[in-house]
């Protein structure tokens, strides 16, 4: 460092004929203030640029930038830009940040719209060949699990159930028995208008079982358990385990994939019956708290409207969403990329699709309800 | 996978490796002897690893093919790809241990999922073969509680569950001591000397390669190809290529 400060960073200019002569002098500094070739250069048009030493004292990348952003003028302004008086290490420095400037860069075929539609369809052909191989695989899998039983992982099944089942009922708790009372709140006010207030329980009960339970279990498990699938397949990718896995000729489906697809098919349905029991408890107490309507009239009311077809759709529709949120999850982590970031991107890739897909099935659902008169 | 002496363990035909249609490596070929200590040399980010995962089935060739034992493998169904598999270890660089599970059930499984052996059979082959690697008392650890150098000990009993005919080996030196990595090369001798098997081994490490190869290829970055092959004291000493020569003779001098 010197001890005296050392003039500033200067680019000055001096005309020789047509040409335009650059002298760099002063202290240039890539944290300090150096001239930008752009501004410096202003409206100025030469019919040539040659750089000189006029006194360079301390310099680093600033100058090269310097020179570089001068080349690159001089090159589209069509002129010459001559570097030979300046030092052979500065010159050399430049070309070399000059070759990294334009070292080359991956072609964007994004930039050519044809081209990206083109790749944008090869990449939903793949990832729509590579779920229907998934699926495809997971059917087999389930083929040869039901042949040789005794090969099941039933150990990781049961792990894998109190994880997914057991260790959300807290979560499934509170979210639905805030919906049961959010509902029957909504509700409550506009009934009272009418005088019809225990049709709270109705509307309640019925929503609660056909609709908002399975769904909103669903939701939940879809984020705490599809997310886990996803990110605890997606390690096993990125530490080589699903290569050794597939080295020692075992199906990573038969040994990961399906465990966790039955364990959250079986609790699914377990679970969204439980949203549905908390859920008219949270409607009942909206009832009973602002309604006045005791308890045994709330449910021998929700009773009358309620029968065991729609506590089945209910549950058909459960066992679906949690074979849906199995599948994106284990799909999504076995796709993980090898890193932590793709760790990360696998989890969120598997909740999106996860609540995806389970709106448009109880979207089918409820058309194919409809047609059977369910 | 029945070994004949006159049909190579290994047949590798113009093989093209690469991801996404991006060619990595094309046009390798090369044959390994039953028995034989092979090694895939070469500088960081020369295909080796890639090589290898092609080799064993975890990507598929853009070309070409790899046989074993005559049999051909890559372009093999997939339920004759997993028989040819049961005959075939691979040590991943970091173990690719099983973290749910104790060395003892990740030596286990592959005896689970391929062999007829009932519950104690397989947890005294597990415990031998654990044993083997020196990790004996170690059967009931979770690969979270031991070190890297035990982690890959681990992986090479799991590699050698099954007894298979060939074992591939990923770096297996990479980030250990040079003790531990003595001890790893050792190991390596031993399970040639006492089954015979063939071993295929990417590294880059010198020591191990003038100490334990029969023969190389070297993949260079820049051709995207095999260079050179043969033993490599002769190479070191007599390849024409600089960059063969420079390679192994960077660090450590032949002996």
């Amino acid at each position: 460092m010197p001890a005296s400060p050392q003039p500033p960073a200067r680019a000055s200019a001096r005309s020789d004929g047509d040409w335009l002569e650059v002298e760099l002098s002063g202290d240039w500094r890539i944290t300090g203030r150096t001239p930008s070739w752009s501004e410096w250069i202003g409206d100025r048009r030469p019919a040539g640029v040659r750089m000189r030493d006029g006194g360079v004292g301390h310099w680093d990348t600033s100058l090269l930038l310097f020179i570089c952003a001068a080349r690159e003028w001089s090159g589209r302004a069509g002129i010459t830009c001559e570097l030979a008086p300046l030092p052979e290490k500065m010159r050399l420095l430049a070309a070399r940040l000059e070759t990294s400037h334009s070292a080359d860069k991956p072609r964007s075929r994004a930039e050519n719209p044809l081209a990206a539609i083109g790749l944008a369809t090869l990449q939903a052909w793949a990832s729509a060949r590579g779920i229907m191989q998934f699926v495809g695989e997971c059917i087999f899998g389930a083929g040869r699990a039901i042949r040789r039983p005794g090969k099941f992982r039933w150990r990781d099944c049961l792990h894998q159930m109190a994880e997914s089942g057991a260790m959300g009922l807290p979560i499934v708790s509170l979210i639905s028995f805030l919906v049961g009372l959010t509902l029957a709140y909504q509700a409550a006010v506009e009934l009272r208008q009418f005088g019809a207030d225990i049709f709270v329980a109705d509307i309640v009960g019925l929503s609660i079982v056909r609709e908002m339970g399975p769904m909103m279990a669903a939701v939940i498990i879809a984020g705490r358990t599809g997310a886990a699938f996803a990110a605890e397949l997606g390690n096993m990718r990125a530490d080589e385990e699903i290569d050794a896995l597939e080295v020692l000729g075992i199906s990573s489906v038969d040994f990961l994939v399906l465990p966790r697809l039955l364990a959250i098919g079986l609790m699914m349905p377990l679970l969204a019956l439980y949203a549905d029991c908390v859920g008219i408890l949270g409607g009942m107490v909206v009832a009973a708290g602002i309604l006045q309507i005791p308890p045994s009239a709330f449910f021998v009311e929700a009773q009358t409207i309620v029968d065991l077809t729609d506590i089945n759709t209910g549950l058909v529709k459960a066992t679906t969403f949690g074979l849906l949120i199995g599948l994106s999850g284990c799909l999504r982590g076995l796709q993980a990329e090898r890193s932590a970031a793709g760790v990360g991107r696998a989890a969120t890739s598997a909740v999106v699709t996860a609540v995806l897909l389970i709106i448009v099935a109880d979207s089918l659902y409820a058309v194919l309800f409809h047609i059977l008169g369910i | 996978m029945e070994p004949q002496s006159d049909i190579p363990a290994i047949e590798v035909e113009n093989l093209d490796c690469g991801y996404e249609g991006r060619l990595v490596l094309g046009g390798v070929s090369f044959r390994v002897k039953p028995g034989e200590m092979f090694f895939i040399i070469g500088g960081s980010g020369c295909g080796k690893s890639t090589l290898l995962r092609h080799l064993v089935g975890l990507n598929r060739p853009l070309g070409g093919t790899v046989r074993f034992f005559g049999q051909p493998f890559s372009e093999a169904a997939p339920g004759e790809r997993r028989d040819q598999l049961k005959g075939i270890g691979m040590l991943f660089q970091g173990g690719a241990l099983w973290s749910s599970l104790t060395l003892r059930q990740n030596v286990s499984l592959p005896l689970e999922e391929h062999t007829e052996l009932s519950r104690r059979d397989i947890a005294e082959v597990a415990a031998l073969k654990l044993a083997q690697v020196g990790l004996s008392g170690f059967e009931d650890y979770y690969p979270a509680e031991i070190s890297g150098g035990m982690a890959k000990r681990a992986g090479l009993a799991r590699a050698l569950a099954l007894d298979p005919q060939i074992v591939f080996f990923d770096e297996p030196w990479a980030g250990l001591d040079p003790v531990t990595s003595r001890k790893l090369d050792d190991l390596v001798r031993e399970i040639r000397h006492t089954l015979g098997t063939t071993l295929v081994i990417v590294s880059h490490e010198l020591a191990s390669i003038f100490g334990l190869a029969d023969r190389v290829i070297m993949l260079d970055r820049d051709t995207r190809g095999v260079i050179a092959e043969g033993n490599p004291r002769e190479l070191a000493a007599s390849s024409l290529d600089e960059r063969v020569r420079e390679f192994l003779h960077r660090g450590a001098e032949p002996a």
